[in-house]
C-alpha cells in the first residue's frame, strides 16, 4: 500500500467527519430523523478510514519505507519491530494521528454502547465529537502530514530517540491519550445538553461511566509516564513538574473534581452548572495540553519540534472549540438553582470543598507553568518555575482534601449527623497518631516520613472502617455496589500514594561514588560492590555493562547490571539497573570511567536506595482501578428498565390503594 | 578534523537533554554526608541554562558540570545557600533559580493561587449558604435504587 | 454576567498563548538576558592563546572600550559567525578580543589558522571558570566593555550583519561619544 493511500484515507475520513459534524446537528435542531441517523454511520465510516490510515503508517514503519519522511526521521534498519511500532507515535505527526485514532475509538464505543440514549441527544454528542475530529484531521492534512514523501529515498533512516526506545514508550502515549481524549465524551455530553436545553439529570448519569473510564485511563497513563521517567532517565526522579507533565496533570485534577460533581448532580440534581463547566474545563485542558506540547512556547524535554504555523493552527482551533463552548455555557447553562437542598455538614458540601481545592490546584499548576511566558509578556524578566514552587503549593492545597477523605462515605446527602462523623474522626485520628509514633522509631525523626505515615493511616483507616461498616450492615451481594467499590479503591489509592511519596522523598539516599573493581560503597544500609565493566550488545546498540553486587549485612540482595549504551547514531543512553522491591528500590546508574583510556579501572557510579517508591505508582493504579470499577456499575446502564418498572409498580400501587 | 566534528556532534547532543554521556554522575570529595545532602538539595534547585528544563543535579551537560563544581567550590569556601544562589543570580539572572524569588515581579505567581482560593471559597460558601437556606432537609432516606449510601 | 467569566478568562489565556507564539518567532527563546549589563566586568586575567606567558587582564584593558567575543573550535555557530567577524572586525572601531572558551589551545590555534583570525588578540579560558564570572553559558557570545571596565552590551548567539548594524555599532558609537 503506498503512503498516498493513507493520505487519501485521511481525506475521506475528513469528509465523513464533516458530515458527522453538520448533518446530525441540523437534524437534531429540526427534528429530522434522517439527518440525525447520519451520525452513527458517518462516525463508523470515519473510524474505519482513520484506522486504515494508521495501519498504513504502521506498515510503512514495519516495511522500512524510508521514502516516507516521517519514517525516515524516526526509525532505521536496526530498530527492532516493537520500537518501530512505537515510533509511529514517537514524534509530532504520528502522535496527532494517534490522537485522532483514539478519538475515533471513543466515538465508535459511544455508538455501540448508547442504544438507550435519545436520538437527538446522541446526534448532538456525535456531532460535537465530529467537529473535534474535523479540526484535528484538517490540522494533520494541512500542517502535519505523516505521509509526506522524502525523495530521493535514503538508504537508512535516522533513529528513534534512544530515550523513547523503552517499553514505557510503547505503552504510555496510547494509554495517556485514551484518558486525555476520553474527556471529549463528557465534553460532548455537556455540549449536547446545553444545545438541547434539556436539563434533566439523566444525561449526567449517562456521562458518568465514560468520564470515570477516561479518568482511569489518564491515571494509568500518568503513572506509566512517571514510571518510565524513573526507569529510563537515570536520575531516580519520577515527577519533575515539567510543563508537559503538568499539561497531563491539569486535566487529571479537574477530572477528579468532575467525577465528584457528576455524582452530586446525578443523585441530587444540584450543581448542574458546575458539572457542565468542569466537563468543559477538563477537555479544554486536554486540548490546551495538546497545544502546549507542540507550540514551542514552553521549554521541556518532552516537547515536540515546534513550528509557529502549527502552533497558530491549534490555538485557533482551541479558541473556536473552547471559546465556543464557554460562550454556549454563558448563554445556555441553567440559571436557576435546581435539585435538592443541602446543609453545611453534608456530602455535597464536602465535595464542593474538595472540588474547590482540586480546581485551585489545577489553576496553580497552570499559573506556574505559564508564568515564564507571562514574565516575557509583561516584561518581568526571565523566570524559572520548578519543583520548589509546585512541590510547596500542591501539598498545601491537597491537605484539606486528605483531611476530609475519611468522612466522605460517612457523610449523608443533604444533611449529616454528627455522632457518626465524630466516631470516624476519633478512630482515624487515633490510628494516625499511633502509626506516626511507631513510624518515628523507624525513620530517624524525619518529619515528612512521619507525616506521610500519619496521613496514609488517617485516609486508609477511614476507608477500612467504611468497608467494615458496609460488611456489617448490608446483606451479601448488596454490600459494595461497583460505584462504591470504585470510590473505596480510589480513596485507598490516595493512602498508598501518600506512603510512597512521603517516605521515598524523605528517606531516599543518593550518592555519587568512584569505585575501582572490588571496592565497596555503603548507601542506605546496603553494600554495593563494583565488579567491573564488560562489553555487551543489543539489536541496535553496543554497551559497556557494569556489574554491581548488592548485599545487606553480608546477605546477598541482588546483582545489578547498569549499562551505558551507544546507539546507531552515536547517541549515548544510560540504562540504569533497578532492583525493585515492595519496601524499597535499589537503583544503580553507570557514569563515566575515571580514565577514558582505562575502562577496566575505576568508574563513577550513582547509587540510590529509594524506600517505598513503588507505592507511588501502586497508589496511582488503585485510583485507575477505582475509575474503571466505578464506570462498570450496572446502575449506569440498566436504570431505564428499572425506572420503567418502578413507574409500572407505582401505577399498580396507586390503582390498588 | 574528525575529532572536531565528533566534538561538535557531542555538543549538539549535550545540549539535547540527558542523551550525552552521563556526566551528571560526578563524585565530589564531600566532607561528610550532610554536606553531600546540602549539595544535592542546592543543585536540585538550580537550573541548567543550556538544557531543556533540567536541574544541575541531573543534567549531563558540560555547562551544568561547570556550575556544579562552582557551587561545590563556594560551599568549600564556607558560603551559605543564600550566598551561593545570589552569586549565580548575579551572573545568570533569576532564571537560574527553580525556586522563584518572592518579589514585586513574582507576587502574582506566589499569591495568585491564594487569591483564587479565596475567591473560590467565597463562591463555595455562598453556594452552601444559598442551598442550606431553603431548609436543611432531613438526612436522605435510604432507597432501593442503589443510592443508599 | 458571571457566567461569562470563564469565557473572558479563557480569551485572556488565548491571548497570552498567541503572544507566546509570536514572541517565540521574534526572539531566541533560549537566550537568557544578562544581569551584568551596566555592571562592572569581572576581574579577569587570562593567558594569551599564542603566548601563554603573557596575560590579558581587566586592568590592562582599562581606558578604551573593547569587544570580547567568546568562541571555541568545537562551536558550530561560531563557525557561522566567523566570516562576519572576518569581514567586519576592522570596521567596528574598537579592538576585538577573542575569548577561547573551554577549548584545547592546539585545536583553537588550528581552527584560527584554517578560518582566519579576526582578533586583535586572543585569550584562552580552557577551564571555563572565568567565563562563569562573565555569565557565559555557551558560545558564541559577545560583550562590549567600556573604558571604565563596565559591560555595556551583550550579544547572545552569533553576530550577524544586521545585529552589528542595528545594535552593536550604535552601542559602540554611544560609548565613543561619552568618552572624552
Amino acid at each position: 500500500m503506498t503512503p498516498e493511500l493513507g493520505q487519501l484515507a485521511l481525506i475521506l475520513a475528513l469528509f465523513l467527519a464533516l458530515a458527522q459534524s453538520v448533518l446530525p446537528l441540523l437534524g437534531a435542531w429540526r427534528g429530522n430523523r434522517a439527518l440525525m441517523a447520519v451520525a452513527r454511520p458517518a462516525a463508523t465510516g470515519q473510524a474505519v478510514f482513520v484506522a486504515l490510515a494508521f495501519a498504513i503508517l504502521v506498515a510503512a514503519f514495519l516495511r522500512f519505507d524510508f521514502s516516507v519522511q516521517y519514517v525516515a526521521d524516526n526509525s532505521n534498519l536496526q530498530l527492532p519491530w516493537y520500537y518501530r511500532i512505537a515510533a509511529v507515535w514517537g514524534a509530532h505527526e504520528g502522535s496527532m494521528l494517534l490522537w485522532v485514532l483514539i478519538l475515533n475509538v471513543w466515538t465508535v464505543a459511544l455508538t455501540l454502547f448508547s442504544r438507550r440514549l435519545p436520538d437527538a441527544f446522541l446526534a448532538r454528542v456525535l456531532a460535537v465529537l465530529g467537529i473535534i475530529s474535523t479540526g484535528f484531521l484538517c490540522f494533520i492534512l494541512f500542517t502535519s502530514n505523516p505521509f509526506a514523501r522524502l525523495l530521493p529515498m535514503p538508504p537508512d533512516g535516522a533513529d528513534l530517540n534512544p530515550v523513547l526506545q523503552d517499553p514505557g514508550m510503547t505503552f504510555h502515549p496510547p494509554v495517556l491519550y485514551m484518558g486525555y481524549v476520553g474527556f471529549s465524551v463528557a465534553f460532548a455530553f455537556s455540549i449536547a445538553a446545553l444545545l438541547g436545553g434539556s436539563m434533566e439529570q439523566s444525561w449526567v448519569r449517562w456521562a458518568r461511566p465514560w468520564t470515570n473510564a477516561a479518568w482511569g485511563f489518564l491515571s494509568c497513563g500518568i503513572v506509566a509516564g512517571s514510571w518510565w521517567a524513573y526507569a529510563e532517565l537515570g536520575w531516580g526522579g519520577w515527577w519533575f513538574w515539567d510543563p508537559v507533565e503538568n499539561a497531563s496533570f491539569m486535566p487529571w485534577l479537574v477530572g477528579v473534581a468532575l467525577i465528584h460533581a457528576q455524582a452530586v448532580t446525578e443523585k441530587r440534581g444540584t450543581l448542574r452548572a458546575w458539572t457542565i463547566l468542569l466537563s468543559l474545563f477538563a477537555f479544554s485542558l486536554s486540548l490546551l495540553g495538546t497545544f502546549l506540547v507542540r507550540s514551542g512556547i514552553l521549554t521541556s524535554v518532552h516537547a515536540f519540534a515546534s513550528d509557529p504555523r502549527r502552533g497558530t493552527f491549534i490555538l485557533g482551533f482551541l479558541a473556536v472549540v473552547v471559546g465556543g463552548s464557554l460562550l454556549l455555557y454563558a448563554l445556555r447553562a441553567p440559571k436557576v438553582a435546581g435539585g435538592k437542598a443541602f446543609a453545611l455538614v453534608s456530602r455535597e458540601s464536602a465535595i464542593l470543598i474538595g472540588n474547590l481545592m482540586f480546581t485551585v490546584a489545577a489553576a496553580m499548576v497552570m499559573l506556574g507553568t505559564l508564568f515564564p511566558l507571562l514574565g516575557d509578556a509583561l516584561n518581568l524578566g526571565k523566570i524559572s518555575v520548578g519543583p520548589p514552587y509546585f512541590g510547596l503549593l500542591f501539598p498545601l492545597l491537597m491537605l484539606p482534601v486528605v483531611l476530609l477523605l475519611p468522612f466522605g462515605p460517612y457523610l449523608r446527602w443533604g444533611n449529616s449527623e454528627a455522632p457518626v462523623l465524630k466516631q470516624v474522626l476519633v478512630r482515624a485520628a487515633m490510628a494516625a497518631v499511633a502509626c506516626a509514633v511507631i513510624a518515628a522509631f523507624f525513620v530517624q525523626g524525619q518529619l515528612k516520613a512521619i507525616a506521610g505515615v500519619a496521613g496514609a493511616a488517617w485516609v486508609g483507616v477511614g476507608v477500612v472502617l467504611y468497608i467494615v461498616k458496609r460488611w456489617r450492615e448490608m446483606a451479601r451481594g448488596r454490600r459494595y455496589p461497583a460505584e462504591m467499590a470504585g470510590m473505596l479503591l480510589a480513596h485507598f489509592g490516595v493512602a498508598v500514594f501518600l506512603i510512597g511519596v512521603m517516605l521515598s522523598e524523605s528517606l531516599s539516599v543518593t550518592r555519587d561514588v568512584r569505585l575501582s573493581p572490588g571496592q565497596i560503597a555503603t548507601v542506605g544500609g546496603y553494600e554495593f560492590r563494583f565488579d567491573g565493566v564488560s562489553e555487551t550488545t543489543g539489536p541496535n546498540w553496543t554497551a559497556e555493562q557494569g556489574v554491581v553486587t548488592v548485599t545487606r549485612n553480608g546477605a546477598p540482595v541482588a546483582v545489578m547490571h547498569p549499562q551505558k549504551r551507544t546507539y546507531t547514531r552515536e547517541q549515548v543512553q544510560t540504562t540504569s539497573a533497578i532492583d525493585p522491591g515492595i519496601t524499597r528500590d535499589i537503583y544503580v546508574a553507570l557514569g563515566e570511567p575515571m580514565d577514558p583510556n582505562h575502562v577496566a579501572g575505576a568508574w563513577a557510579l550513582r547509587l540510590y536506595t529509594k524506600p517505598f517508591v513503588r507505592w507511588i505508582w501502586a497508589g496511582g493504579l488503585f485510583m485507575m482501578l477505582g475509575g474503571f470499577v466505578s464506570a462498570a456499575d450496572r446502575r449506569f446502564r440498566v436504570k431505564r428498565e428499572v425506572e420503567a418498572a418502578q413507574a409500572v409498580t407505582a401505577t399498580l400501587q396507586e390503582s390498588q390503594a | 578534523m574528525l575529532k572536531r566534528l565528533r566534538a561538535s556532534v557531542l555538543l549538539l547532543l549535550v545540549s539535547l537533554a540527558g542523551i550525552a554521556a552521563a556526566q551528571a554522575i560526578d563524585p565530589l570529595p564531600f566532607r561528610d554526608h550532610a554536606e553531600e545532602l546540602r549539595f544535592q538539595h542546592l543543585t536540585s534547585e538550580l537550573r541548567c541554562l543550556v538544557c531543556q528544563d533540567e536541574n544541575l543535579a541531573d543534567s549531563n551537560a558540560d555547562f551544568a558540570r561547570d556550575l556544579r563544581h562552582k557551587v561545590f567550590e563556594l560551599m568549600q569556601q564556607g558560603q551559605s545557600d543564600a550566598q551561593i544562589k545570589q552569586y549565580l543570580v548575579d551572573r545568570y539572572s533569576d532564571f537560574v533559580l527553580y525556586d522563584p524569588p518572592v518579589n514585586h515581579r513574582t507576587w502574582l505567581l506566589w499569591f495568585g493561587p491564594l487569591l483564587i482560593l479565596i475567591a473560590g471559597a467565597l463562591v463555595v460558601a455562598n453556594t452552601i449558604r444559598k442551598r442550606s437556606r431553603s431548609g436543611a432537609p432531613a438526612a436522605a432516606a435510604p432507597t432501593e435504587n442503589g443510592d443508599d449510601w | 454576567m458571571s457566567r461569562l467569566l470563564p469565557f473572558f478568562a479563557f480569551m485572556l489565556l488565548a491571548a497570552l498563548l498567541g503572544f507566546g507564539i509570536w514572541w517565540n518567532s521574534a526572539h531566541d527563546p533560549t537566550a537568557v538576558p544578562s544581569p551584568l549589563i551596566n555592571k562592572p566586568a569581572p576581574d579577569f586575567a587570562l593567558p594569551m592563546l599564542d603566548t601563554p606567558a603573557r596575560t590579558v587582564s581587566k586592568q590592562s584593558m582599562l581606558g578604551k572600550p573593547y569587544l570580547v567575543n567568546v568562541f571555541a573550535s568545537w562551536c558550530f555557530a561560531c563557525g557561522e559567525e566567523h566570516p562576519v567577524l572576518m569581514a567586519e572586525s576592522k570596521n567596528l572601531g574598537v579592538p576585538l578580543i577573542g575569548y577561547d572558551y573551554k577549548d584545547d589551545p592546539q585545536d583553537a590555534k588550528a581552527w584560527l589558522a584554517q578560518h582566519g583570525n579576526p582578533y586583535d588578540m586572543v585569550m584562552a579560558d580552557s577551564s571555563g571558570h572565568t567565563a562563569i564570572d562573565f555569565g557565559v553559558y555557551g558560545a558564541p557570545e559577545t560583550f562590549l566593555i567600556d573604558g571604565k571596565g563596565v559591560i555595556r552590551y551583550k550579544r547572545i548567539g552569533p553576530l550577524t550583519p544586521k545585529v552589528i548594524a542595528q545594535q552593536l555599532k550604535p552601542a559602540i558609537e554611544a560609548l565613543q561619544k561619552e568618552a572624552p
